[in-house]
């Protein structure tokens, strides 16, 4: 009885404890982490969209509130105008989220250029939705607020061979994208004017 | 039999360098090692690993009960797995993004698990350290070596470090015109090389 007690103590006691230290240690890194990830990859994704643009879109972000979510938003200036924003989304993939980097203009609602980020897909199938421009230029010009689906499913964004999880990921990540930007038009125009000031 | 504090810690670079002596620990061994900085990234991320959790498992070898030892091992493991992995996150990032899913894959790395229960929960704190160091810096030295010679083959390069400005290491070692074997750097090149890497181990060990 004894024995059964101690062994019930010590690896709750354990559990506790490093479960404690990573949670301290999560909180203590976070920021760091989100430094690191913008300037990493975020950052090279968000500058791919915005060719051409002439403010600095990683300092010239923003966050909204979308219900109890934080959303943040990169500003693009094109002839000095900011005009362009690019946000965040993510899809279930093959092997968790595929998070996705989408320019939107804001005159016509269209997708300017979307990129692939964060994700942990298969190497050399899923994986290369990061590195395949074929794949993610399908998106641009196509107006923002449409529902994405891949044309297997009856939708007109073609899916990468051997990668069509992945594909409808992105989709999914870009209709989220759609719905996000609809919800929060009018913050962001608002916000906009602001930077054409 | 007793060994001194030097021995523990100097078999681990030699005697029973992990993954030639024993053959364990290879999924990082083969996995990473497509050059010397991603094998010097893994071996310092696994020796951290493996001092840390010796030292844990050593201090509290008296409290864990052995009927649930294991759970207890990997609990710890674990714990500083998550930890590397944090930490080379937020100061390492472009490593972290090369060796990808390995860095968590140190959990059910044989060698730290090994350690733990052969050796850390049968001594004491500082021959634990002292064994951890060593065996974690033998594992870190494996690596590079196979690293080094994969890297070279494969791709004609020797890098030792990238910061993000500049490169430490040497570009272009047979000059522009030899023509790199990508073999080397795949997959099955990776057995070749252990093999052959093995086998000068047992030559150069047998006399």
């Amino acid at each position: 009885m004894r024995d059964l007690l101690l062994m019930v103590v010590v690896l709750t006691v354990l559990s506790a404890f490093s479960g404690g230290l990573l949670s301290g240690l999560r909180n203590a890194t976070a920021a760091r982490i989100e430094v690191q990830q913008l300037k990493f990859v975020k950052g090279p994704a968000i500058k791919k969209i915005l060719q051409g643009v002439s403010n600095d879109p990683i300092a010239d972000r923003f966050t909204l509130k979308d219900g109890d979510i934080e959303r943040k938003f990169f500003v693009g200036k094109f002839d000095g105008k900011a005009n362009t924003v690019v946000l965040e989304s993510s899809g279930k993939g093959y092997g968790g989220d595929v998070g996705l980097m989408i320019g939107v203009n804001v005159e016509n609602d269209t997708i300017v250029g979307a990129g692939v980020t964060t994700h942990s897909e298969t190497p050399g199938l899923g994986a290369t939705a990061k590195d395949n421009p074929a794949f993610v230029s399908q998106f641009k010009g196509l107006p923002i607020e449409e529902t994405f689906e891949v044309t297997n499913d009856g939708g007109k964004v073609n899916a990468m061979s051997g990668a069509t999880i992945t594909s409808r990921a992105v989709c999914a990540a870009a209709t989220q994208a759609g719905s996000i930007y609809k919800k929060l038009k009018p913050q962001l125009s608002e916000k906009l004017k602001e930077f054409n000031k | 039999m007793a060994k001194t504090l030097t021995q523990e810690f100097t078999k681990g670079l030699w005697e029973e360098i992990a993954p030639f002596r024993l053959v364990l620990g290879l999924c990082p061994v083969l996995g990473v090692t497509t050059t010397i900085e991603n094998g010097i990234g893994m071996g310092l991320a696994t020796t951290f690993v493996l001092v840390f959790s010796n030292i844990l498992v050593a201090s509290l070898r008296n409290i864990i009960p052995s009927k649930v030892r294991i759970a207890c091992f990997i609990i710890i493991i674990a714990t500083f797995v998550v930890v590397t992995e944090l930490l080379m996150q937020a100061f390492t990032y472009t490593l972290f993004l090369k060796l990808g899913v390995f860095i968590p894959l140190i959990v059910v790395n044989c060698i730290v698990l090994g350690r733990a229960e052969a050796f850390a929960s049968k001594n004491s704190l500082t021959f634990s350290i002292a064994d951890g160091l060593g065996i974690g810096i033998g594992f870190t030295l494996s690596l590079a070596a196979l690293g080094a010679v994969r890297e070279l083959f494969g791709a004609n390069n020797l890098t030792i470090w990238t910061t993000p400005t500049s490169i430490i290491g040497i570009q272009e070692v047979f000059g522009t015109n030899f023509e790199p074997f990508t073999f080397m750097v795949q997959a099955p090149g990776a057995f070749v090389c252990l093999g052959l890497m093995l086998c000068l181990m047992n030559l150069v060990g047998s006399k």
